[in-house]
C-alpha cells in the first residue's frame, strides 16, 4: 500500500476515526491490527519474517533481562553478600557471558534474516564474477521495510544488553514497535526507549497535535507529488542513458536528483512524522536543513539522522573501543609514529562504519563506493583540519561572512551531489565516466538547446517544479532563522487555512498525476 | 584531574576542556574526537571503556570524564 495510494488515504482516514472513538486503553492495540492489516498489503511472507524477528527480540530480550534480575537478586541476597570481592565478579563475569551469548545469537537471527534475503544475491554475483562460477541466483522475497525495522529491533536487543532499556515483556508490543507502519517504509529508525513511552500511552484527542499533524502530513504530499515525483521523470530519462547526455547533462542530472531525492525523503518522514503527530505520538525528526551544511561531517549531523546516530552508536563506537583495535593502535604508536598509531582506530572504525552504510542502502558496489568516498571525505576533511582551524582563525572577519559560509555551503552541496551520482547511475563505472564528461566535455549552450524538453517534462513541468523547489527552500530559511513555521501560522489561524487550503489546491492540482501515472515508490523505501 | 586535562589538551583539539560541561552537547567533540579522547585515556589509565559507557554525559565536560574513568577503575 502505497503511501501516495487513495487505498492509503482510506485507511489513514478509518484508522484516525476509529483511534479517537475507542477506549483509549485499546488504542495501541488498534495501531497493531493496523500494521498487519497495512503489511499484509505487501505480502503474508514478509509478515512471517518480521514476526521471526519480533519473536526472538522478544525472547531474547526477556532472558537476558531474566538473568540479569537474577544476578541482581543473587548479589543482594545473604548468600551473595558474604561473596568475596574477586568471587563477586567471577560470579559477574559468569552472568554476563550468559546474556553475551544470548545477545550474539539474537543478533545472528535478526541480521541474518536481513543478510540472508537482501544480500545473498549480491553474494552469488560476485562468486560468480571471481570465480567464473554459474551459481543460479535465488528468488527470495525481500520483505517491506526489512532493513528499517530490523536495525530497530536490532538497537532494542543492542540497548536492553547494555542496560539501557528494560525489557518489554508483552510481546505484542514488541510487535508493534517493530512494525508501526509509518516507520516501516523509510524510517526515522526509531529507539525503544525514545517510542516506548509514547506509542504504548493513551492519547486524548488534541485538535492542535491534530491539525500540526494533518498540517505535515500535507506538506509531505506537496514535496513528494509536485516536486519529487516530477524530477523524477528527467532525472530517470537523464540517467537511463549515460552515453546520448554527457558534460552538463550529469551535472543537471545531479543537481534535479539533488532536489528530487531530498523532496522526495523528506516529504516521505514528513508523511511519517505527520500520521504519528495526528495519533499522539512524537517522533524524533530525521533532518535538519542538510543542504544548508557547511562541511561534510555537518551534513551527516543533518541528513537521515536516526540512520547516522545508529551506525555512530552500534557500530562506530563499538568498533572504535574493540580490544584488537586499541591494541593494535598501541602497536602502532610504538612501532610506527605516535600520530599514525593515534589515528588508526578512527581511521579503520570510519571506513568500516561507512563500508557497512553503504552497504546498508543496497546490495551493490555502487552503494559500497558510495559509502567508502563519504568515508575519504570524511578523513580527508579531519587530516585537514589543523590547517581549516588556522585559516579561520587568521582570517575570523572573512569566515565569518555570509560570502565565505555561501562558499562552503555550495561546496558541501557539489561535493554531495557528485558522491550521490554513484546512486543516480547504480554502476560504479558509468558514474565515475559520467563525472568525467563534467569536466571534458560541458557544453551549457547545447544543455539548453530543447533537449530538457524531451525527457518526459513540459516547459510548465519545470516550473511548476522550480517553484516547488523555491518554496521548499524558502520554507527552509525561515525554519533555520525563526524555527517552526506551523507554530507561527498558528498564531494568525485566518493565514493558515489559507495557506494550507492553497497547499492542498496545490497538491490536488499540480500533483504529478496524469494519464495513466503511477505515483512512484519513495526512494528510500528500496533501501 | 590535572592527568585528564594534560591529555586532553595534548590532542590539539580546538575546545576549553577546563570550563566547558556541553563539549558533545554543543558540537565541540565530535565522534572522531571522541575516539581519539577514548583511546588516549585508555592507555592512560590502562582502563577499557565500553560502547555502552559512550554517551554524551561522559564526555561533556573533563570532570564527566574523570568521574567515568574513576568508576572504571572501581570495577
Amino acid at each position: 500500500m502505497l503511501f501516495t495510494s487513495y487505498g492509503f488515504i482510506a485507511f489513514l482516514a478509518v484508522l484516525f476515526a476509529l483511534y479517537y472513538v475507542i477506549p483509549k486503553r485499546f488504542q495501541w492495540l488498534l495501531l497493531l491490527a493496523a500494521d498487519i492489516v497495512f503489511y499484509a498489503c505487501a505480502g503474508w511472507k514478509g509478515l512471517c519474517f518480521m514476526a521471526a524477528t519480533v519473536v526472538v527480540s522478544w525472547a531474547a530480550t526477556n532472558l537476558m533481562g531474566t538473568s540479569l534480575r537474577a544476578q541482581k537478586a543473587f548479589l543482594s541476597s545473604p548468600e551473595g553478600k558474604v561473596l568475596e570481592r574477586p568471587e563477586r565478579k567471577a560470579y559477574k563475569k559468569q552472568c554476563e557471558k550468559r546474556r553475551k551469548l544470548i545477545f550474539v545469537l539474537a543478533l545472528i537471527a535478526d541480521l541474518g534474516i536481513l543478510a540472508a534475503l537482501k544480500y545473498t544475491n549480491f553474494l552469488i554475483n560476485n562468486v560468480n564474477a571471481i570465480f567464473s562460477a554459474d551459481i543460479a541466483s535465488v528468488d527470495w522475497v525481500l520483505p517491506l521495510g526489512i532493513s528499517f525495522y530490523t536495525f530497530q529491533t536490532v538497537s532494542y536487543v543492542i540497548d536492553v544488553y547494555w542496560e539501557k532499556v528494560e525489557p518489554e515483556r508483552n510481546i505484542l508490543r514488541v510487535a508493534l514497535f517493530t512494525s508501526f507502519f509509518p516507520l516501516l517504509i523509510q524510517g526515522p529508525i526509531s529507539r525503544f526507549g525514545d517510542l516506548r513511552d509514547t506509542l504504548f500511552a493513551e492519547h486524548k484527542a488534541d485538535f492542535k497535535q491534530i491539525s500540526f499533524g494533518l498540517q505535515r502530513i500535507l506538506w509531505g504530499y506537496f514535496k513528494k507529488l509536485v516536486i519529487a515525483d516530477r524530477l523524477l521523470v528527467a532525472v530517470t530519462a537523464l540517467c537511463g542513458d549515460p552515453e546520448a547526455y554527457t558534460g552538463a547533462y550529469v551535472f543537471i542530472g545531479a543537481v534535479l536528483y539533488a532536489a528530487e531525492l531530498y523532496a522526495d525523503f523528506t516529504g516521505g518522514i514528513d508523511i511519517t512524522i505527520g500520521i504519528a503527530q495526528v495519533l499522539g505520538i512524537s517522533v524524533k525528526e530525521n533532518f535538519i536543513r542538510p543542504y544548508f551544511s557547511r562541511n561534510i561531517a555537518e551534513y551527516w549531523r543533518r541528513w537521515h539522522i536516526s540512520m547516522g546516530t545508529w551506525f555512530k552508536d552500534y557500530i562506530f563506537y563499538p568498533l572504535s573501543v574493540a580490544p584488537w583495535l586499541l591494541k593494535l593502535s598501541k602497536s602502532a604508536r610504538k612501532k610506527i609514529s605516535d600520530g599514525f598509531g593515534r589515528k588508526l582506530s578512527v581511521y579503520v572504525s570510519t571506513i568500516v562504519t561507512w563500508f557497512l552504510t553503504g552497504l546498508w542502502h543496497g546490495a551493490a558496489w555502487n552503494f559500497v563506493v558510495w559509502g567508502l568516498l563519504n568515508a575519504f571525505f570524511i578523513l580527508l576533511a579531519e587530516e585537514f583540519k589543523p590547517v581549516s582551524q588556522r585559516f579561520r582563525a587568521k582570517h575570523e572577519k572573512l569566515v565569518s561572512g555570509f560570502g565565505y559560509r555561501a562558499f562552503e555551503t555550495l561546496r558541501t552541496f557539489l561535493l554531495m551531489c557528485s558522491l550521490r551520482v554513484l546512486d543516480c547511475y547504480r554502476d560504479v563505472t558509468v558514474s565515475f565516466r559520467a563525472i568525467g564528461t563534467v569536466f571534458t566535455d560541458f557544453n551549457w549552450r547545447e544543455a539548453f538547446s530543447g533537449t530538457l524538453l524531451q525527457l518526459g517534462l513540459t516547459g510548465a513541468d519545470y516550473i511548476i517544479a522550480f517553484c516547488g523547489v523555491i518554496v521548499m527552500f524558502a520554507v527552509s530559511c525561515v525554519q533555520e532563522k525563526r524555527g517552526s513555521v506551523r507554530e507561527a501560522l498558528w498564531e494568525k489561524p485566518v493565514l493558515s487555512y489559507a495557506v494550507f487550503f492553497i497547499l492542498a489546491v496545490a497538491v490536488l492540482t499540480l500533483g504529478a498525476y496524469g494519464v495513466g501515472y503511477d505515483a512512484s515508490q519513495f526512494i528510500y523505501n528500496q533501501f | 584531574m590535572d592527568e585528564i586535562l594534560e591529555i586532553l589538551d595534548g590532542l590539539g583539539l580546538d575546545a576549553d576542556f577546563e570550563n566547558c560541561t556541553t563539549l558533545v552537547d554543543d558540537g565541540i567533540l565530535e565522534s572522531l574526537d571522541i575516539v581519539t579522547i577514548i583511546a588516549e585515556l585508555s592507555d592512560a589509565f590502562d582502563i577499557t571503556i565500553p560502547a555502552r559507557d559512550i554517551v554524551p554525559e561522559n564526555f561533556n565536560s573533563a570532570e564527566a570524564m574523570l568521574s567515568m574513568v574513576n568508576c572504571l577503575l572501581d570495577e
